[in-house]
């Protein structure tokens, strides 16, 4: 098996390029590339900018598929560039944009502040109305293993934009929060130690909102870490509805009993601000 | 630098395709275009129906211009639209009010979506729409009327 | 939360139209269930009509039908229109637009199928 020497494969990469001081709009730059078997586009990208072209840019932090810093259109698919392996897409041509239903910064950058601020406004965190034992706890909250499965699949989100990207909604209407952000309101919604899902329900079902998906289910195609979006989008219009109805459960996480037989110390000293 | 920015939005052209062409795409589009085909077929329908108010005459007159073997096969289309707009509709309203995309599930690779989930339902509601057009085809052109 | 008021009873009318509109089809399409066509011939012959217009049961399933296919139309038409990117001021009128267009359509067809009921059997 050693004997098999991987031939190298020669490919074209197009690459959309965009400066904002100079050009209108994007340009295609075509580049020769030789690619060998595991390379990842990633790396495809940094081989041209050492090699042939240092003006490309492109964004990039971890190099394994956990920053969500990298996503763009590879042939036509919005995808992470580090996870992907340029000769699993391709053997001829190979045709990089960037992630489009954003605002395009230069060449592969595309401009995700938007979608954060949209993250930020749906308030993703655990919100309690006992204030009190929030801002100085006593207990843990009760949560079993089973309430944690159902949002622990949404949790793995990244916030890359590939699901913003593939969204057909997206392409047209600027006022939807976007497969991402919902899917982390239901990530919230469905976490039992959270009690403002009422709050948040009002935000994501406004108009423009959550009822603008129409399972068209390309953010669950595209998403490189399994998280479906297209299933907890789902997942809270069930919600919304049951609740709209007066028939949502709702099953708000007390504070965890303590054994019988357990011991506490009797003062858990935080550790020091170290900021 | 923030105000030179590109506006990327794929616009109107991102309905159809913004990434990888799922089944489920084309299906999400083609309920778009039957649902506005049907709308503007009930608006004419509503008018034509109403015609009977005016008695017999003004039916059969009616009735005799729907005859047209033109709207005949206009007629056929609007069945094909309501049979796929349906059908394809009672699989997503199964999918939307979350019974047909299943639990949250540990993401393991290769990863499996809830599109795998409602699969299944797709292939039946799809195979239901062809059986329903060909058996109305059938009605339309061997039919009594 | 109005959205998800909205958008429910789209879902609700889009049920009740698959189950009114399904009957309006067999009714309408499959004349061997004869019960509302008497008449031998086309189910688009007088007679026929102006039994089915008689019907009480066939003149509330219309309205009732009429009702949901225009509200469900026009909810997934104003989403669609939304989609596309509009100003909100132009949102807010094509909304009452369709109030106003969706109650008027509502009002002839209501009126038909009442007028309707008094008609003759003709001939």
């Amino acid at each position: 098996m050693e004997k098999e020497t991987e031939k190298a494969n020669s490919i074209t990469v197009y690459i959309r390029r965009f400066d904002p001081e100079k050009d209108a709009a994007p340009r295609q730059q075509q580049y020769t590339l030789q690619v060998e078997k595991g390379m990842t586009v990633l790396d495809g990208l940094h081989m041209i900018k050492q090699t042939q072209d240092p003006t490309i840019n492109f964004r990039f932090s971890c190099r394994m598929g956990v920053c969500g810093s990298c996503g763009m259109m590879i042939n036509g698919v919005p995808a992470l560039s580090c996870n992907t392996q340029i000769l699993d897409v391709t053997t001829t041509a190979l045709t990089l944009a960037p992630l489009p239903n954003f605002k395009l910064i230069k060449d592969l950058v595309a401009d995700l502040v938007p979608m954060f601020g949209v993250l930020k406004g749906l308030q993703l965190h655990i919100r309690r109305n006992d204030v009190e034992e929030m801002e100085k706890p006593t207990y843990e909250y009760y949560q079993t293993p089973h309430q944690l499965e159902e949002f622990l699949q949404f949790t793995y989100c990244i916030k890359c934009g590939c699901c913003m990207a593939a969204c057909p909604t997206m392409a047209t209407d600027r006022e939807y929060p976007g497969p991402a952000p919902l899917a982390q309101a239901y990530r919230y919604n469905a976490d039992s130690r959270d009690d403002a899902r009422d709050a948040r329900g009002d935000l994501v079902a406004a108009s423009h909102g959550i009822f603008s998906c129409h399972y068209a289910g390309e953010c669950s195609n595209v998403c490189p870490k399994g998280v479906d979006p297209a299933r907890a989008i789902q997942l809270m219009k069930k919600d919304l509805v049951l609740s709209y109805f007066g028939l949502a459960k709702h099953k708000c996480a007390h504070l965890h009993k303590k054994p019988d037989k357990a011991t506490y110390k009797a003062k858990i000293e935080a550790p020091p601000h170290t900021v | 630098m923030a105000n030179k920015q590109f506006d990327n939005h794929l616009g109107i052209v991102g309905w159809l395709g913004g990434g990888r062409w799922g089944v489920e795409r084309y299906l999400y589009i083609l309920q778009r275009l039957t649902g506005l085909g049907l709308l503007l077929f009930f608006m004419m329908h509503i008018f034509a129906s109403s015609v009977r108010i005016c008695g017999p005459e003004s039916w059969a007159a009616a009735m005799k211009i729907l005859k047209n073997p033109v709207l005949k096969l206009g007629e056929f289309c609007v069945f094909v639209l309501f049979s796929f707009h349906a059908l394809n509709g009672i699989r997503l309203i199964l999918i939307e009010l979350g019974l047909a995309v299943g639990k949250a599930e540990e993401p393991v690779y290769p990863y499996k979506s809830s599109l795998n989930n409602q699969r299944p339902l797709m292939v039946i509601a799809m195979v239901l729409v062809a059986i329903i057009i060909i058996a109305g085809g059938y009605n339309t052109i061997f039919g009594s009327h | 939360m109005k959205e998800t008021a909205y958008w429910t009873w789209f879902i609700i009318a889009a049920l009740v139209i698959f189950v009114i509109a399904g009957l309006h089809m067999v009714v309408m399409h499959l004349p061997m269930f004869g019960v509302f066509n008497p008449e031998s011939g086309a189910v688009t012959d007088w007679g026929n009509v102006a039994f089915r217009s008689k019907n009480q049961f066939l003149a509330f399933t219309y309205i009732i039908l009429l009702g949901a296919v225009l509200y469900h139309g026009f909810y997934g038409l104003r989403t669609i229109v939304f989609e596309l990117g509009p100003k909100k001021s132009f949102q807010d009128g094509f909304t009452v637009i369709l109030w106003i267009v969706g109650l008027v359509l509502f009002g002839i067809g209501t009126y038909a199928a009442i007028a309707a009921k008094a008609l003759e059997t003709a001939l």
